[in-house]
């Protein structure tokens, strides 16, 4: 079942929707729906203040799909905590889109500001243009960032990559700023463009795959040897690091556990 | 008749000397002794022509008109109100008490309330959430620290008498030889004139602190082999050098500024540099400090965090919870994207501190309020300036030194024109908000739940009275 939001009148500042979640929409009239309120500032309005509501809303999360139209740009928090169905977001998008996600699929047919898919638990984002910082990074004096699911930017992302990052894998097809897996603790970051800098910083696991250049090397990166590794469906042969050399590792049966950097050759 | 006050402390940085000597006769100060240059000049601004004595209006052709300040009270709260997210930021030079009475303006109005952190060492609150802050007091510094480390901060320029009051010079407790038992490091890419008084000094390449940390960490993980011939800029050689002198040392201490927490990375440069202490820990013991800039910016983060459990960039609007995440709620940022539709700068200058393209927004846009003793650039595009006494020379109060250790301020000489301080102004500024919103005033449109208090709530005014 699909409901589809068409955004009518522009906020005079920003909106914040995390009410917009299938989970909060299933089960639920359209004139329900429409009552569902967004905030924009301190002030609370109803959703069909700003959007014309069509469609019908599934009986649970995970048969509603909802398609947002007209422009989004100015709208944050969409998808925030959504843990089963669909949202699709035919504009550019402002910030935590999929903060916080559980489960369900959320694809973005634009660019999304920072803060996308901060503190991930499952699911996919998509977003089909580009991110700015803070993907899928841990909530401020969090040290429990991404922990699952996929998140998937094809264009460029900003700094502050998977920050605290403990499961899950982060794919971005562009090029990334710094601080890539800084303080990783698991996961998998692929980055296919270039990186300037700060990759793996303080990293105590997880793994990174580098397919471009990186301008710095953390000093902490120490190379081991090349191995062949398939990544995001492709195998070429990569250069294996470990580090960060500078940061606490675990000891398991003996073996210093270490985070890996792949660099392709 | 002359009068010679003692043990005042100064207005200016977060050294908050507190040895100043000031010579008083009439009402106006004519000698100040211990401070440095600018802590001097602030206190003979107070005495000196050209002072504003009364808020001021700004009219349609740009100049200024004196207004009382019921006028200028009743614009600042019916602004508060009808604004959808005020934005109330500063408060680097004001008392703690002023910054808790607009703590309850803002949250009455559902505004944002930021202070300068938010352009300084709020980067540092971040890096202090990820991995917390083995700090100490600077009389820490001064009777045990043997080897005292200057890491992007220009002590000799911002904070004149750091080096001779507890970093360097002073003859503490455990350091009776002053400066010649103590060992001097600075880090920096500029040869600074706080560099000229090191033992050694590393030109890290700007921007690439974080990759010396790193190094450093390596050596005290046991990964000195492993470090590159240069990193950052500084030879391999320099940096065992310095690290054995790190693990010589019998107290280790480093201070941080902003060229840390201000170039790129941020926070994480400030938490890298945390994880390091950490690390020298294992060999010596070693603490961190950030060099807070205005002598009382370090007391919104006490003040707020006890009522809103945040330093900074504290977002009241949502009414039944305070967020907070710079990058959103920072008041630069919430400038740049349009995010604010009213402000207030009150105790600190947005005009000259603020990026351009942020400030015309603040500026042109939407009303604005400025509340500080002076003229200055964000004063000069107001709508409204209300003057206020200056902290630490017309009025007292608690404020916190950059170690958080709180310094009571005193008056040396009465409010210049009988003008209020902070506090007064922002209760009376409440007290305005809670008569108007009785008579009905609200925002334009929508529904504004905050503005009708919950019954079981009393004021706070009536349960202290």
């Amino acid at each position: 079942m699909t409901v589809t939001v068409t955004l009518t009148k522009q906020p005079e500042l920003y909106l914040e929707a995390d009410q917009i979640t299938p989970d909060v929409f299933a089960g639920k009239t359209l004139d329900e729906i429409g009552a569902i309120f967004i905030s924009e500032g301190k002030v609370k309005y109803p959703l069909s203040e700003f959007a014309t509501i069509e469609g019908a809303a599934g009986e649970t999360a995970a048969d509603t799909k909802i398609v947002l139209k007209g422009d989004w740009t100015k709208v944050k928090r969409i998808g925030q905590q959504m843990t089963a169905g669909e949202i699709v977001i035919e504009s550019d998008a402002d910030m935590y889109i999929g903060g916080w996600m559980k489960g369900g699929k959320l694809t973005v047919n634009g660019n999304v500001d920072s803060f996308c898919g901060i503190a991930m638990a499952g699911g996919e984002l998509v977003v089909n243009g580009n991110a700015q910082n803070h993907v899928g990074s841990a909530y401020r004096g969090d040290w429990r960032g991404m922990t699952g699911g996929t998140l998937r930017v094809k264009g460029n992302v900003g700094n502050d990559i998977g920050t605290f990052m403990r499961g899950g894998t982060i794919i971005v097809e562009g090029d990334a700023f710094i601080h890539v897996l800084t303080h990783g603790e698991g996961g998998t970051i692929i980055v296919k463009g270039n990186i300037e800098g700060r990759v793996g910083g303080q990293a105590v696991k997880g793994d990174v795959y580098v397919n471009g250049k990186i301008d710095f090397m953390m000093p902490g990166f120490a190379y081991v040897d090349d191995v062949e590794c398939e990544v995001d469906g492709e195998t070429a042969v990569y250069a294996h690091y470990i580090g960060d050399l500078g940061e606490r590792h675990s000891v398991v049966k003996g073996e210093t556990v270490f985070s890996n950097l792949y660099l392709k050759k | 008749m002359q009068e010679t006050i003692k043990h005042v402390a100064c207005p200016y940085c977060g050294a908050c000397c507190d040895d100043l000597e000031i010579t008083v006769e009439d009402g106006k100060i004519i000698e100040v002794k211990n401070a440095c240059i600018i802590g001097t000049e602030i206190y003979h601004h107070a005495s000196r022509e050209g002072r504003v004595g009364s808020p001021r209006r700004r009219q349609p052709d740009g100049t200024y008109k004196d207004i009382t300040y019921e006028e200028a009270i009743d614009f600042t709260a019916k602004m508060l109100i009808k604004a959808k997210k005020p934005l109330i930021y500063g408060f680097g030079s004001t008392n703690c008490e002023g910054m808790a009475a607009a703590g309850r303006v803002a949250e009455d109005a559902g505004a944002v309330l930021d202070n300068c952190a938010s352009i300084c060492h709020g980067s540092s609150f971040l890096a202090i959430f990820d991995t917390g802050y083995p700090s100490c007091t600077l009389g820490e510094v001064k009777n045990r620290a043997d080897v005292v480390i200057y890491w992007g901060s220009n002590p000799q320029h911002a904070h004149p008498r750091h080096l001779s009051r507890y970093g360097v010079f002073p003859r503490g407790y455990f350091t009776g030889k002053g400066y010649k038992g103590r060992k001097v490091i600075v880090v920096d890419p500029r040869y600074t004139d706080t560099a000229r008084c090191a033992d050694h000094f590393l030109q890290v390449q700007q921007g690439h602190d974080y990759e010396l940390f790193d190094a450093f960490r390596m050596v005290m993980h046991g990964y000195a082999d492993k470090i590159p011939a240069i990193v950052a800029g500084v030879p391999k050689e320099k940096i065992l050098e310095v690290c054995d002198i790190i693990k010589g040392g019998r107290y280790v201490h480093i201070f941080f500024g902003m060229g840390l927490c201000h170039s790129d990375g941020r926070n994480h440069n400030v938490d890298i540099a945390i994880n390091l202490v950490r690390d020298i820990n294992e060999y010596t013991k070693c603490t961190i400090m950030a060099m807070r800039g205005h002598y009382n910016i370090a007391g919104p983060g006490i003040v707020w965090a006890w009522q809103f459990g945040f330093p900074y960039c504290i977002d009241l609007t949502k009414g039944s919870h305070a967020h907070m995440n710079p990058g959103e709620t920072s008041s630069v940022d919430l400038a740049n994207r349009g995010e604010v539709d009213a402000f207030i700068n009150i105790g600190t200058d947005a005009g000259a501190h603020f990026p351009i393209r942020a400030f015309e927004k603040l500026g042109s846009g939407m009303p604005m309020v400025t509340i500080d003793p002076s003229v200055n650039m964000a004063a000069t595009v107001s709508d409204v300036h209300i003057p206020v006494a200056i902290v630490g020379v017309e009025t007292g109060g608690i404020c916190y030194r950059m170690d958080n250790v709180p310094i009571q301020y005193r008056a040396v000489v009465e409010p210049y024109n009988g003008i209020l301080t902070d506090e007064e102004l922002f209760d009376r500024i409440y007290e305005r908000m809670q008569e108007l919103k009785k008579e009905g005033w609200t925002t334009d449109e929508g529904t504004w739940d905050y503005a009708t208090p919950l019954a079981d709530v009393r004021p706070v005014k009536e349960v202290y009275e």
